[in-house]
């Protein structure tokens, strides 16, 4: 992790030779572009480059040769540069912890191939491998739907889902056609054709009360794209209402466990945060703001904060109600 | 890079690849190409030395394991070498299956803090003539997520055992104060991301959200300052912070309302000497019971704190303040 720039062509530089020493027969330009992820300008400047490089002496014989044929590249003469060097400690890892995280989810398939390849991995990586991590990534590994939504996903199977929807406070039934699982930080999501909403939705598993694989296909439709993810997993709506909450000291965490539009810090409460949030959902603004138990003040909707006091007044009639007495120094 | 850089570079590498000898540094100047030559001027000099120095400093950052010392005893300085043992990645084979498995993990860091790290691993484990191919498509997407600024300094001081100091805003605080914490590693939990470590004024052992993190922690002292508990877990420390006492709340909730609490609750029978109501009771358990009060309140006049009595009045009195809300609006 160090100057990007510098350190990926040297890395791949140093690599190159190596690369093609194992693959006497030869590689396309192209595919050395692609397993190195850059373009195949690059792969011939780089080679042009090593062309020029070799051992002391630095005569025909010394140099690294490559020769083409067509659109192939092989190595003739490596000039001693036959195998990749070491890992470094963050690439080790970055590979140990990524096999880790595998290792962790629960209904993998694949469990024994990832538990021996971490094996040989660390074994390769030697000393940078043997100290504590300084990385873990802690997977939510009690999530039973995870090995039937991975089953619906191989067998290409359309899904039943039983969804806890919190923003209505609901469950709802939907089929749905499964179009791949995410882990983003350790939580887990299906990606879906929602037939009932006819549209991609992301479905995180820990609200999946209970799911079974359909005998009828998963078909998502031709509109059905992935969403880029890069920007976060909530993507609200455009047209959702503007909530504009004043939070008190005690609830400022509220602007960075939800995705707030604005945050700005205001006098009145004092040490206060005025945020602005996005939603489709009248009910979850409701809700959002009754469980900060009146440490937010609402500016927008108008009548939202009426709503809720009015809610609150039912609920403390009813406590009055009850047969036991309401402690008198509540409040 | 600059072609001439990135050339000389190279040239260094085979050069000191290719000789058992310690080679000083007056040689490669005169045999690796690319180094300002030797005209006798101290000008010429100064400018070999810094580019040499900077090469070396380079060399080592990218993992070379350059190597100083003489050959013999009648050498009269220093010179370098690379042993080829402890350069080159040993042997490593693995089948297409687990290939497939280590280019499946690396897709965990696209886009995310340690990408370069996976992508370096990845183009050498291509150059050791292993496969590493997505071609076995597994229609899993691992990732996580990149935005968080401190990953970088917290991750590179907790690897290196260096001191940290850092300003961290809790929400419940005006201004950020400043912490000298031991890291000892980063966490992803539920979600977000966590900096695990020693709190050097608090004396204990501490949990930071990186999110919370304000500004760019600064490394201090020298590497290898500390050693992280021989049997530290990460995420169990965490997991551990985050989690307290249990408590266990009996509530009252009307039929068909408050599926978030039902779909972690225990149902109970009615009440001995039942009621005339036909609640539900239900049994749930939190270590937050803050956080349960507040969802409780939400509930409004659907659910109802039987017991304990301090959850009851954390509900109240949550409740009084809401009704408040209205006569202001």
């Amino acid at each position: 992790m160090t100057a990007a720039g510098t350190t990926d062509r040297m890395t791949r530089l140093l690599a190159l030779v190596p690369y093609l020493t194992a693959r006497p027969e030869g590689v396309r330009v192209a595919e050395v572009a692609r397993d190195f992820g850059v373009s195949e300008r690059q792969v011939r400047s780089d080679l042009e480059l090593l062309w020029m490089c070799g051992l002391p002496g630095y005569g025909p014989g010394d140099l690294i040769d490559l020769s083409f044929e067509g659109n192939r590249v092989r190595v003739t003469f490596t000039a001693g540069m036959v195998r990749p060097l070491r890992l470094t400690t963050d690439e080790a890892v970055a590979l140990v912890v990524a096999l880790r995280t595998l290792l962790e989810l629960p209904g993998l398939a694949e469990r024994e191939a990832v538990s021996r390849a971490l094996a040989k991995v660390s074994a390769a990586a030697g000393h940078a491998a043997d100290r504590i991590t300084p990385v873990a990534v802690s997977v939510d590994a009690r999530e039973e739907a995870l090995a039937v939504v991975r089953e619906g996903l191989e067998r290409k199977r359309a899904l039943h889902l039983t969804y806890y929807v919190p923003a209505r406070d609901e469950r709802t039934e939907r089929t749905v056609d499964p179009m791949r699982l995410l882990l983003v930080d350790g939580r887990w999501y299906l990606e879906a054709w929602c037939r009932q909403a006819e549209g991609v939705r992301l479905f995180r598993l820990d609200r999946v009360d209970d799911v079974t694989v359909l005998d009828e296909r998963a078909a998502p439709p031709p509109q059905a794209h992935e969403r880029d993810v890069d920007n976060g997993v909530y993507q609200p709506e455009p047209d959702a209402t503007a909530v504009r909450l004043r939070l008190d000291r005690g609830a400022r965490w509220v602007a960075d466990y939800y995705p707030v539009e604005s945050v700005a810090a205001v006098d009145d409460p004092p040490g206060g945060l005025a945020v602005t949030l996005r939603t489709g959902d009248p009910a979850w603004a409701r809700r959002l703001v009754a469980s900060l138990g009146g440490a937010a003040r609402v500016d927008e909707p108008a009548g939202l904060a009426a709503e809720v006091a009015a809610d609150a007044r039912a609920a403390l009639a009813r406590y009055r109600a009850q047969s036991q007495p309401a402690p008198s120094n509540a409040g | 890079m600059a072609a001439k850089r990135a050339e000389r570079l190279v040239n260094l590498v085979i050069a000191l690849l290719s000789t058992r000898q310690y080679v000083t540094a007056a040689r490669i100047r005169a045999t690796v190409p690319g180094y300002e030559s030797d005209d006798g001027s101290e000008r010429a000099d100064e400018a070999f030395k810094r580019m040499f120095e900077r090469d070396k400093a380079d060399l080592r950052e990218m993992g070379v394991p350059l190597e100083t010392g003489r050959t013999s005893a009648f050498d009269t300085e220093d010179g370098y070498r690379i042993a080829r043992a402890d350069y080159e990645l040993p042997e490593i084979r693995l089948t297409g299956e687990e290939a497939a498995a280590v280019g499946l993990a690396l897709r965990l860091w696209e886009s995310a803090q340690m990408a370069g790290a996976a992508h370096g691993a990845l183009v050498k484990l291509k150059a050791a003539g292993i496969d590493v191919d997505s071609a076995r498509a597994i229609p899993l997407q691992p990732r996580l997520d990149g935005g968080e600024p401190a990953f970088e300094p917290c991750y590179a001081a907790a690897r290196d055992r260096r001191a940290l100091t850092f300003d961290y805003q809790r929400p419940d605080e005006d201004v950020p104060g400043r912490r000298r914490v031991q890291p000892w590693g980063v966490v992803a939990w539920h979600g977000r991301w966590y900096l695990v470590g020693h709190d050097l004024d608090r004396g204990a052992e501490r949990v930071f959200r990186l999110s919370r993190v304000v500004g760019m922690p600064k490394a201090s002292g020298p590497a290898g300052a500390f050693e992280p508990p021989a049997d530290l877990d990460l995420a169990v420390v965490v997991a551990g912070q985050v989690g307290g006492t249990e408590h266990v709340v009996v509530v009252r909730a009307r039929p068909g309302t408050a599926i978030g609490l039902r779909r972690h609750a225990t149902p109970l029978g009615p009440e001995a000497g039942a009621t005339d109501s036909d609640d539900d009771r239900l049994q749930l358990r939190t270590t937050e019971p803050g956080r349960l009060a507040d969802q409780i309140a939400a509930y409004g006049a659907d659910v109802l704190v039987e017991s304990p009595a301090e959850i009851r009045d954390a509900v109240i009195s949550r409740l009084t303040r809401l009704a408040a809300m209205g006569e202001r609006a």
